[in-house]
């Protein structure tokens, strides 16, 4: 990993994001979107002040959705820090994998509205190209002139989580030398809201929406809402020795699997979740006990929480009691498509400055949740193997295994 | 017939739809060749000029018309907007 960037409610720069991680910053405040007056819920972590012309001619981003602004930003930002350009190498070794979701909903809002009050004729000849999910990876190609495979992927909250281990595997099986991989989301809007809100998944604790987001604490109600998006460039550890490239993390590994239970709810069991975590880890070479710390996916949901937490002890046993967990969506909200991009992101930094992010609003942990969820405040600790969990709508999982560039764990030998 | 159009204001509605900046729509500018309309820009193009107007423009119509200065006259002969 030699690049990364980010569109998130804590930060639209590395330094930003990094910051409000260590100092516990929740990007979490009223929707400024839309107005929420009949919405039982009326708080998200939005993208606030983005200004898409910084990155983009005014007519691509008139003509493209606002998840796909936030890609191709984030994308930028990565090849600029990675200092790798598509254009300057072979361009169909470099790939793009753009995960989604959801895709455009504000664009099929606007449209819909268009039809019912104005007619046919007032559909955007755009609409179609601005919200299908696939479109943020085409944009990116366009501009960047990476000309690799290119898609994206759709597994709900676990889509960049995916799109992460399927662009490190599409490297490691010699489909492309470096891949822009990640998620882009932009899902705070009327209809998406109101939605999740008839779910009953989101928080409704609007009086204080810095401390709605509380994973593994008894006053938790629900999740809240995120935008942004987050890209990172991922490449063959040869090639970017050879550029003399920074390397910030290695993803060493990559499990996923199905709860197949239910649409909503995961396995209570967490037995889904464990499953991807022991694959992933199979597949890195690396044991549970070599594991210093894990982002979870810890939404700030009752369920999902428990099941878990339950996971994370059956895959870790007893090492479960002395392993540091973190959510950081305490702090920037659930990024939905976006949410592994940005936790795995989170994770390479963790252990790039040896300083784990905290779990903020923790204040009194549900007794079924007790493990060490670093509650409040960062913790500074130097750890060289860390994994990433995301689970999405349907039963899907994905982790990530992330080690340390400087780590001073052994390669493990693959089979 | 309704002759108190101000040009400006469509070269401010071309301009936002089509990402130029408003003194690039000048009356002998074609929308392909000068101003990079595509074919996804007109039907955009056509769907504002008809709110803004109270006309209808058929897609033939604006297809057979070579340059701004044509979709103007146009508008000055049919536009029922009250300027």
């Amino acid at each position: 990993m030699t690049g990364m960037g980010f569109i998130t409610p804590i930060g639209k720069d590395l330094e930003t994001v990094w910051t409000s991680l260590v100092e516990g910053v929740s990007g979490v405040g009223l929707i400024t979107h839309f107005d929420t007056t009949a919405y039982p819920t009326k708080i998200a972590a939005e993208v606030h002040d983005f200004d898409p012309e910084m990155w983009m001619d005014r007519k691509t981003a008139r003509h493209i959705g606002r998840y796909c602004q936030f890609a191709l930003a984030a994308s930028l930002q990565a090849l600029d820090q990675s200092g790798l350009d598509p254009r300057s190498m072979d361009p169909d070794d470099v790939g793009v994998i753009v995960s989604s979701g959801i895709g455009g909903m504000e664009e099929i809002e606007r449209n819909h509205t268009a039809l019912l009050e104005r007619g046919v004729r007032r559909i955007s000849p755009f609409m179609v190209p601005m919200m299908i999910a696939d479109m943020a990876a085409g944009i990116v190609s366009m501009q960047t002139g990476a000309r690799g495979i290119n898609f994206a992927i759709v597994s709900a909250c676990a889509s960049s989580g995916h799109g992460i281990g399927e662009a490190a595997e599409i490297i490691r099986r010699g489909d492309a030398v470096a891949m822009l991989a990640g998620g882009a989301e932009a899902t705070i809007t009327p209809l998406t809201m109101g939605a999740f809100c008839q779910i009953k998944a989101t928080s409704e604790r609007n009086d204080e929406p810095q401390a709605a987001c509380r994973p593994w604490d008894l006053g938790r109600d629900g999740f809240i809402m995120g935008e942004g998006a987050v890209m990172m460039v991922l490449e063959r550890m040869d090639h970017a020795e050879a550029r003399g490239a920074r390397v910030w993390g290695e993803i060493a590994g990559y499990g996923a699997s199905s709860d197949g239970y239910h649409f909503t709810a995961p396995n209570p069991e967490g037995e889904g979740a464990a499953r991807a975590m022991r694959k992933a880890l199979a597949k890195s070479g690396y044991s549970p006990d070599q594991v210093g710390y894990v982002n979870a996916h810890g939404t700030s949901t009752k369920l999902g929480d428990i099941a878990e937490t339950k996971a994370i002890k059956s895959v870790f046993g007893a090492h479960a009691a002395q392993l540091p967990v973190s959510s950081t969506k305490s702090m920037h909200g659930h990024l939905l498509g976006a949410a592994g991009a940005l936790e795995a992101a989170a994770t390479i930094l963790a252990l790039d400055r040896g300083v784990l992010p905290p779990t903020i609003n923790l204040d009194s942990p549900d007794p079924e949740c007790d493990l060490d969820y670093i509650p409040l405040r960062a913790r500074p600790k130097k750890v060289d193997l860390a994994i990433s969990n995301s689970f999405g709508f349907g039963g899907h999982n994905a982790t990530l295994v992330i080690r340390a560039a400087e780590s001073t764990l052994e390669v493990p030998v693959l089979q | 017939m309704t002759s108190n159009l101000k040009f400006s204001e469509l070269q401010e509605l071309a301009a936002e739809i089509l990402g130029v900046e408003p003194d690039q729509v000048g009356l002998e500018k074609s929308f392909a060749r000068d101003l990079a309309a595509d074919s996804l820009d007109l039907v955009e193009l056509i769907a504002a000029v008809e709110d803004k107007y109270d006309v209808e423009l058929p897609e033939d119509t604006l297809e057979a018309m070579h340059n701004v200065g044509d979709l103007w006259e146009f508008l000055q002969a049919n536009a029922r907007q009250e300027a």
